[in-house]
């Protein structure tokens, strides 16, 4: 079995809270990270896909139309973007597992469509910490 | 004694175009854009073995057998070469680090003990890479 993985990067601001917890249990669970005037990180996404490899391009999935689909759906959507005003986090907190989630609902169907297989997120908030949904047997 | 994976992590630096040699020039240059044309990149290739510790010597496998046939297997065929123009590798095929992955598993998996090569990363760049795995039935 092969797989390729691509490594895209976007920078964001967030707000970990939810609506429902009271502003105390906000700060509380989410700490430093719960200030409602938002904080940010250099979120680095490595989107992985397996399938036939076609055999004119010698690739699973050419790297244009990955990158092309990436940069629309992930990077341009919430690069440059504060994410708890994005649609996708109305009811989900904006944390990193969240964002695995939704890059993984995201880009799943037209990678699919494009005739390959998404198999692993993996999301970097900083360089110290990251999360990965999916994973290759 | 469970089994134990071993990685050991070499690289090298390799000139090379996407090139398909049964297609057309224009073909090949609509095909894959500016990687038609001749350029290089530091490869990183991480190979994971498996298997179980020598209960005398507490060793999967001795590292420097292991780099001796990374040395002779990859660095020798690839490192400051040309995979389309020095290596027979890529004469009916572009050297997409999907294609290339698949040699390199190739040649450690006739060099390596039967069954000891467990996966492959090929990194052909900081942002691009593969890696090859043996599928394993789902943990139930």
């Amino acid at each position: 079995m092969i797989a390729l993985t691509r490594r895209y990067r976007f920078p964001a601001a967030h707000i970990l809270s939810s609506e429902l917890f009271s502003a105390e249990e906000n700060a509380r669970i989410y700490g430093k990270c719960a200030n409602p005037a938002g904080h940010g990180h250099d979120y680095a996404v490595e989107v992985t896909v397996t399938g036939p490899i076609e055999p004119r391009s010698g690739s699973i999935l050419p790297r244009a139309e990955l990158d092309a689909l990436v940069d629309a759906r992930v990077v341009a959507r919430f690069g440059h973007r504060m994410l708890n005003d994005d649609p996708a986090f109305r009811t989900r907190v904006p944390t990193a597992e969240n964002i695995c989630a939704v890059i993984h609902e995201e880009l799943a169907p037209p990678i699919a469509a494009a005739g390959a297989r998404l198999v692993r997120i993996r999301v970097e908030e900083t360089r110290r910490n990251a999360f990965t949904l999916g994973e290759l047997r | 004694m469970p089994e134990i994976r071993l990685s050991r992590a070499i690289e090298f630096s390799t000139s090379l175009r996407y090139w398909n040699p049964a297609l057309s020039a224009p073909e090949n240059q609509r095909l894959f854009g500016a990687k038609a044309a001749q350029h290089g990149h530091n490869f990183r290739l991480e190979v994971a073995i498996c298997g179980e510790p020598d209960p005398r010597t507490g060793m999967v496998m001795d590292l420097k057998d292991l780099q001796e046939i990374l040395e002779r297997e990859i660095m020798e065929r690839f490192d400051h070469r040309d995979l389309n123009r020095d290596t027979p590798y890529f004469d009916k095929e572009p050297p997409t680090p999907e294609n290339f992955v698949q040699v390199i598993r190739r040649l450690l998996i006739a060099a390596l003990p039967e069954g000891s090569l467990d996966r492959l990363r090929l990194y052909e760049d900081g942002d691009t890479f593969v890696e090859w795995f043996e599928p394993r039935e789902a943990s139930r």
